[in-house]
This record gives structure tokens, C-alpha cells and sequence, in this order.
């Protein structure tokens, strides 16, 4: 029954969809307010019927209802509470209903929080949200049932969650990615809404900003957790494989970041108009396509879902439709007028642009390897691959361009700058900067140039925006700090500024400085590396609530002064069979030591990789930085006041903010 | 209105063009071209003995060409299931593929030699030869030699099960299945 009223509920909240596509924009057009005014309500309507149905395929987990196929393929009754209700994103069905909800939940933040805004446009937004809507459930409805029924053969135990997905940074990784994904939905709508209206003002940038800074945040953070769970989970140290699936989550983001920096451009100073829209398209069709090549199975990745063809049309027909048409509406729409704002070419827009250039750039690059297979084998060219070499040829150039001119980014100046006051300005850090980067490079490693260069570049961004931070709390008021300039949209900004140096600063440093040992180790050997000693005191069985593992223990000593007890396991899960490596790892700032058990060889002795990686944390510090930084800028001030109206919003956002006004 | 502005719809077209293309590709499927035909010329060393080896050697009854590499990841997680077969009796041979010769031998040395014969294939022309787009990847030949099957990515029970069970019938051992509660009541 339960499964019955959840597929009732997901029909629902369809048939809500639907009405939300046609009525508010019927409304728009007749000038309907009434209907207009539905809006709101409708996607209310929608968020509680997907919650609904989302609410009752978790219960369906978490009661063992092997009768539901997505429970018995995902599931298991020995599986741990917390993993069965993970397990429900765990799968392509699931994963569809926790896509159409967090859409629907942004619908619904959009509606409640944008009453400032003209009623016309909040109508056209939702409207626009709707159809997306309609198109995921119909994707869920018509392809990807996750209610199905197995009957009557209803297995009596579940084949469980893939082991590799039974671990705490999977429960929360795919929400917030598709926090950021979905919510990119946000800007779009509001692109397309402003392109159906004629409207492409500062106004309709200042609506999307926040909106796409929170998306964006999201996206940063679901990122970043991915990474870091394939760094401990896959029990091979690495941090990133330019893998198709990992693309396509970075992809938005690469776009995502060129549309925020071109909104703030567009809101500030009306220029860029076209080419901000444009972005927003992008940026969410990326996120479709992404959506695209992950399901419909035309590219080989290691964490594909199951591919099916039938389900790949459907989405490449929605896909065609959503940016056919908004791309058609932009050619037809787009702003006539060339902005008549001027601006120097020593400017703040400048680097802006040069922003924007580099990370659309970069998107492209991506796309174009992740597609190039695909491409050659259309063209039966052959089958090809394209691996970690070509991104990081490319990849790693542009970023190290990009880091000089995002130095003078947060100081630069509106339409006018000179570069003699940036020399001014930083001329003498610089050069301190530059003295110091190949002085820690010695310090912390043996010399590498490529890390002097890292440190330089990283010193140079975080130098940039502490002088930035410096001159608004001491400009004009000689002998005082002036706290409240550092507004939060400032401070958001310096924070992910910061974090990605620090980001950039691990990534180099890590792959230049690892190292890596593959060993035959029993009780009682040990191992130097990095200075470290690992010996493995004892190994053992040790049973787990699914599985049963063998533990080694390892004490990690260096000079004798005992640093850490490491114990990595090797674990056999009972339902599957299947057999998964638990890295341990001793984690630090500076340093992450890591151990992995390989296969056992002989009586005592198993295959042991130990690996050494500094700095490796600040990769993930750094991108939850980035993504903090980007959530804190919608503390602003401009955005509260612009975003609500009404007393009642007003009282609630009142409070707890009070250090920005 | 500006023919520019139709730059990126046109793009796009372009884009879902490919992309339906892709639908009806299958990304691990061989160029059919190299089914049925003859497993390319080589002569190699074999990674244990050092020993210059050719198709020849390879010719006695269906096997399993397995391309690895100790650079690649998704192979290690794929070694113990060959290991598996190995022990059940399939044989196996490897082409260690744009490999350090020590660090092959050492793998096998630590995580267990499933293959009969290794291939040493440094500077990739017998995977060239072979169309071998990266590794892992799996082929069948039969007992003259001739390339039957191939599977791209991890070779797994369910694949192996699925796909591979035409060659080697005798491996086909049913799993361990799972009672259905249907049948419990019956």
C-alpha cells in the first residue's frame, strides 16, 4: 500500500507540475493576476507531494519492503539504518525522486522569498521552474518508477548497497550536489523569465545573484565531499580521475563560476548583459547534460549509473527542448542594444572578463574531452579515451593564468584603474611574496619549482584580498577599524579568494610531494616513509554489522616518539560477496599519512601500500571554503532588502544578522 | 536581431546531434571490425621468464587475453576475480600494457599471478594492433587463436556470468541464488 500511495503522490505532484507550467504563464500573458498568484501555491503543492513520495520510498527502505524492486536491488536487511535510508539516492530511480524534491524545495524557497519582486516575474520564474518539473517527473514517472513493484517473486533479502556507497560522505554528497545542479535551475529560470520579458537589467541581475551564489556554494561543497570520499573510500589515495561522471559535476561548476563573477559585473555596472544570460543558460545545461551522460550510458565511467538507452532518448528529447528552445529565445531575445556603460581597459570589468574568458574556456576544455570519445566513435573513427594527461595539460596553464590577474581582481576599481596603483599598492608584498615562496618550498619539501610557484601564485591571491580587507578598515578613518565594511558579500568573496589558492596551493603539492610505497608486510615488519616509521603490530578478524574484516594495526612512529595507531581494514560484505578496502589515515595539515591493505599474501603477510601525502587537506579546506564564501554573500544587506518585503518576512530575517548593518 | 546570437542554439544542434548518435553506440562495444579476426601478430617477452613469445604460444584452447597494467587503477580491483578464475580453472593470459616491466613483476609478486603468459607490451603496438582503448580490458580467443569477445572495463562475476559463459561452459556454476518467497510458499 505504501509504495502505491507514494507512485500516487509522484502523480500528483506531475499533474501539479503541469498546472504550474500553464496557468501562472497563461496568467502572464492575459494579465491575469489570480493566476499569477497560483504560482506560489502550486509549488507548494508540488514540494509536499515529491516530499510525500520521497517520505514513503524511505519508509519502504527503512521497513525492508522487498517487494519494491529499487529496495531489493539497494537494499538489505542487515544493512545499517542510516545506510538503507541512503540507499534510497543510492540508484538511478532514487536518485531521480531526490532530484525532482530538492527542485521543487528551491521552487518553493523561490516562491517565499522573492514576494519583493514584480508578480509578473515571479510567475514567469516558477512557470519556467514548473516545466523542469514536468519534465523530471514525467523522466520518473514514464522511465524510472521508483515505486515498482516485484510480485509476485518478492525476494526474501535485499542484494544490498554497493559496499563502496556504505560510508557517511555518501549520505550527505549527492544531496548537496544536486542542491548545486538543481538549484542552477534558479538563474536560468530568472534568465529565461527576464528574456521573455525584455527585461535584462541590473535588477534581474541582482534577483539572480543570490540565488546563483547559494547554487553555486552548493555545487563547490557536493564537489569537494566527492572528492574527498573517493580519496578514502576508493583506498588509492587519489583526489580527482577526470572521470566523465566527475566532469559532469564539474562542468556547471566551471560555467557556475564564470556566471557568478559575470552577475556581479551585470548587477554593478548594467554591462554584459547578453553574455551573463547566456551564461546562466549554460551553467543549467551543463547540469542537464551532465544528468544526460551520467544515465543514458554513452560514456564508459566507473560510477555510471545502469545505462539504458530508452531512459538516454528521453532525457536527450527534454534536453533538446529546454536549451533548444532557451537558446532560440536568446537568439530571438537577447538585448539588441550594446550596453552603452563604458569602461577602460585597465578595470575591474576588464579582469571580470578575463574571469569569465578562463573558466568558460575551461568548461569547454572539459567538455570537449569528456565528449571526445563519444565524437570519434560517432564518427566511427575509432575508440579512443581521453585521461588525466590531456586535462591537466590544459587545465593546469589556464589556472596558473588565471591566479595573477585574480591577485588584482578584489582591489581593482570600476570602470578605471591604473596599473601604477596596483604596483603601488602591491609592489612590496609582491616582492616580500615572492622572496618567501621558494624560502617555504625549501622549508616545508626539498626545493620544487613547481610548489615555489604554487606559493607564489597562492601568496599572491590571499595577498591581494587581505590588502583589499586592509584598505576598508582603515580608508578614511585614520587610528580605527572600521568592522562593518567588511560587508558580508566582501567577506564571502575573500573567503573562497582564499580557499582557492589554498585549493591550488594542495593540489600542487600533493602531486609533487607524495610519495608511495607498495610493500609485503606480516606482524612485526615495519617501513620508513616520509620520514615516518609504520610498523604492523598485529592483524586480526574483526566482524562488522554486514561484513566481517580483516584489521591490520600499524603504530606510526617518528624518532621514536609515537605519532598514531592506523588500523585498515579489508572487508568482505556478506550480502554481495564483496570484497572493499577501509584506507586508515592519520590526518594533519601539513600531512596525511595513509595506509591501504592490498591481498593477503600467505599466512601472516599482506600487500600494503602506504602512501604520504602533504598537504592534501588543504584541497578540501580550500573548496569548503569556496563554497562558505559563497554562501555567506547572500548575508548582504542588498539582498535582504531587495528579496523581502512584507512584515512578516521582515521580522523573521531581521535578527541574528546584526553585524552587517 | 543579429545572426550571431544563433551561434550557440546552432552549436547545440550540433551537440544533441552527437548525443543521439551516442545513444545508439555502445561505448564498450569493439569495432566490429576486429571480431572474428585473428589475434594480431607480436613478438614479446614474457614478463616472468623473459622469453620472446608470439601468437603461437597463445593457441591451445579458448582463453581469456587480459589487458593491465599496474598503473591502473580499476585493475586492481578487478585482480582478484581473476585470480578467481584462474583458481577455477580459466586460462589467462596478460598483456601488461605501456607497463614498468619491475613494478609488474612485483604486483604479481604481491597480489598473485593469475595469468599464464604475460605479454610485455612497453611501448603499446600489441595493444595498438589489438584497438585496446585502455585498460582493464578483457578478450576471448578461441583455441586457433581468433578474437571471439571483448569486454571493456572491469571484468566481474555478473559480466563474466553473462557474457563470457558461451566459451567456458563448464564455469558456469549457478550462483548461489536468492529464494524468492514465491516459491517458499508454493
Amino acid at each position: 500500500m505504501i509504495p502505491e500511495l507514494g507512485h500516487l503522490s509522484l502523480i500528483i505532484a506531475f499533474v501539479l507540475a503541469v498546472g504550474l507550467t500553464v496557468v501562472p504563464f497563461w496568467g502572464t500573458v492575459r494579465g491575469s493576476a489570480a493566476a499569477m498568484n497560483l504560482a506560489p501555491s502550486l509549488s507548494i503543492g508540488i514540494l509536499v507531494f515529491t516530499a510525500t513520495a520521497f517520505g514513503l520510498l524511505a519508509v519502504s527502505f527503512l521497513q525492508d519492503d522487498f517487494s519494491v524492486a529499487v529496495v531489493a536491488a539497494n537494499s538489505n536487511s542487515l544493512l545499517p539504518p542510516i545506510f538503507k535510508f541512503s540507499a534510497l539516492w543510492g540508484n538511478h530511480e532514487g536518485s531521480l525522486l531526490l532530484w525532482v524534491l530538492i527542485l521543487s524545495s528551491w521552487m518553493t524557497a523561490v516562491a517565499f522569498l522573492s514576494r519583493g519582486l514584480p508578480l509578473v516575474m515571479i510567475a514567469r520564474v516558477l512557470s519556467v521552474m514548473g516545466l523542469i518539473a514536468v519534465g523530471f517527473l514525467a523522466f520518473s514517472l514514464l522511465t524510472s518508477n521508483p515505486f515498482e513493484r516485484l510480485l509476485p517473486n518478492t525476494p526474501l533479502d535485499g542484494s544490498d548497497l554497493n559496499p563502496l556507497l556504505q560510508d557517511p560522505g555518501l549520505i550527505i554528497h549527492p544531496p548537496l550536489l544536486y542542491m548545486g545542479y538543481v538549484g542552477l535551475s534558479v538563474p536560468f529560470a530568472f534568465a529565461i523569465a527576464a528574456l521573455i520579458g525584455g527585461r535584462l537589467d541590473a535588477s534581474w541581475a541582482r534577483w539572480s545573484r543570490p540565488w546563483t551564489n547559494v547554487a553555486w556554494g552548493f555545487l563547490t561543497l557536493g564537489i569537494m565531499l566527492g572528492s574527498w570520499w573517493a580519496y578514502y573510500e576508493l583506498g588509492w589515495g587519489g583526489w580527482w580521475f577526470w572521470d566523465p561522471v566527475e566532469n559532469a559535476s564539474f562542468m556547471p561548476w566551471l560555467m557556475g563560476t564564470a556566471l557568478v563573477h559575470s552577475l556581479a559585473v551585470t548587477e554593478k555596472r548594467g554591462v554584459f548583459r547578453s553574455w551573463t544570460v547566456l551564461l546562466a543558460i549554460f551553467a543549467f545545461s551543463l547540469s542537464l547534460l551532465g544528468t544526460f551522460l551520467v544515465r543514458s550510458g554513452v560514456l564508459t565511467s566507473v560510477h555510471a549509473f545502469a545505462a539504458d538507452p530508452e531512459r538516454g532518448l528521453f532525457i536527450l528529447v527534454f534536453l533538446a527542448l529546454v536549451v533548444g528552445g532557451s537558446l532560440l529565445l536568446y537568439a530571438l531575445r537577447a538585448p539588441a542594444v550594446a550596453s552603452r556603460v563604458a569602461y577602460e581597459v585597465v578595470s575591474r570589468e576588464s579582469l571580470l572578463m578575463v574571469n569569465n574568458l578562463i573558466f568558460t574556456v575551461a568548461a569547454t576544455i572539459v567538455l570537449l574531452g569528456t565528449l571526445f570519445p563519444l565524437v570519434m566513435d560517432a564518427l566511427s573513427l575509432g575508440k579512443y579515451s581521453v585521461g588525466p594527461p590531456y586535462f591537466n595539460a590544459v587545465f593546469v596553464p589556464l589556472m596558473a593564468l588565471l591566479m595573477p590577474f585574480m591577485t588584482f581582481g578584489p582591489l581593482a576599481r570600476w570602470r578605471q584603474d591604473s596599473p601604477r596603483r596596483w604596483l603601488h599598492e602591491l609592489l612590496v608584498p609582491a616582492v616580500a611574496v615572492a622572496v618567501l615562496a621558494p624560502l617555504l618550498s625549501v622549508l616545508l619539501f626539498d626545493f620544487n619549482l613547481w610548489v615555489a610557484l604554487a606559493f607564489l601564485l597562492s601568496g599572491w591571491v590571499t595577498l591581494g584580498v587581505l590588502k583589499e580587507a586592509w584598505h576598508r578598515l582603515t580608508v578614511g578613518a585614520p587610528g580605527s577599524l572600521q568592522w562593518r565594511r567588511l560587508s558580508p558579500s566582501f567577506l564571502g568573496m575573500a573567503l573562497a579568494h582564499m580557499g582557492f589558492a589554498a585549493v591550488v596551493l594542495g593540489a600542487v603539492v600533493v602531486s609533487q610531494h607524495s610519495e608511495e610505497q607498495d610493500l609485503r608486510m606480516a606482524p612485526g615488519d615495519s617501513a620508513e616513509l616520509g620520514g615516518y616509521r609504520f610498523e604492523m603490530t598485529r592483524i586480526s578478524q574483526q566482524p562488522g554489522p554486514n561484513y566481517v574484516a580483516d584489521q591490520a594495526a600499524f603504530l606510526v612512529t617518528r624518532g621514536g616518539e609515537r605519532i598514531a595507531t592506523l588500523t585498515p581494514e579489508k572487508r568482505r560484505y556478506l550480502a554481495s560477496n564483496q570484497v572493499m578496502t577501509e584506507a586508515a589515515i592519520d590526518a594533519g595539515l601539513l600531512r596525511d599519512l595513509y595506509i591501504a591493505l592490498g591481498e593477503p599474501i600467505g599466512e601472516q603477510a599482506w600487500a600494503v601500500r602506504l602512501q604520504f601525502k602533504p598537504m592534501v587537506r588543504w584541497l578540501w579546506i580550500g573548496a569548503f571554503f569556496i563554497g562558505i564564501g559563497a554562501l555567506v554573500t547572500v548575508l548582504d544587506r542588498r539582498y535582504r532588502s531587495q528579496t523581502v518585503s512584507g512584515e512578516v518576512a521582515g521580522s523573521v530575517k531581521g535578527q541574528g544578522l546584526g553585524f552587517a548593518s | 536581431m543579429q545572426a550571431r546570437r544563433f551561434i550557440p542554439l546552432l552549436g547545440f544542434a550540433l551537440l544533441s546531434l552527437l548525443l543521439f548518435r551516442g545513444l545508439s553506440l555502445d561505448p564498450t562495444a569493439l569495432p566490429a571490425a576486429r571480431l572474428g579476426q585473428a589475434f594480431p601478430e607480436f613478438a614479446k617477452p614474457e614478463l616472468r621468464s623473459g622469453e620472446s613469445i608470439g601468437v603461437i604460444d597463445l593457441k591451445t584452447r579458448p582463453a581469456l587475453v587480459n589487458v593491465w597494467a599496474t598503473w591502473c587503477y580499476s585493475c586492481r580491483i578487478e585482480h582478484p576475480y581473476l585470480l578467481e578464475l584462474a583458481g577455477a580453472g580459466v586460462p589467462i593470459y596478460g598483456l601488461n600494457y605501456k607497463d614498468d616491466e619491475a613494478k609488474a613483476r612485483a604486483w604479481l609478486a604481491q597480489l598473485g599471478d593469475p595469468y599464464q603468459l604475460n605479454i610485455v607490451d612497453v611501448e603499446g603496438t600489441v595493444g595498438l594492433d589489438l584497438g585496446v582503448y585502455g585498460a582493464p580490458e578483457t578478450y576471448v580467443i578461441d583455441g586457433d587463436g581468433t578474437i571471439v569477445h571483448r569486454h571493456v572495463g572491469i571484468l566481474d562475476k555478473s559480466t563474466f556470468h553473462a557474457d563470457f559463459l558461451t566459451w567456458f561452459p563448464s564455469f558456469g556454476a549457478p550462483e548461489a541464488s536468492l529464494t524468492t518467497r514465491g516459491s517458499v510458499a508454493k
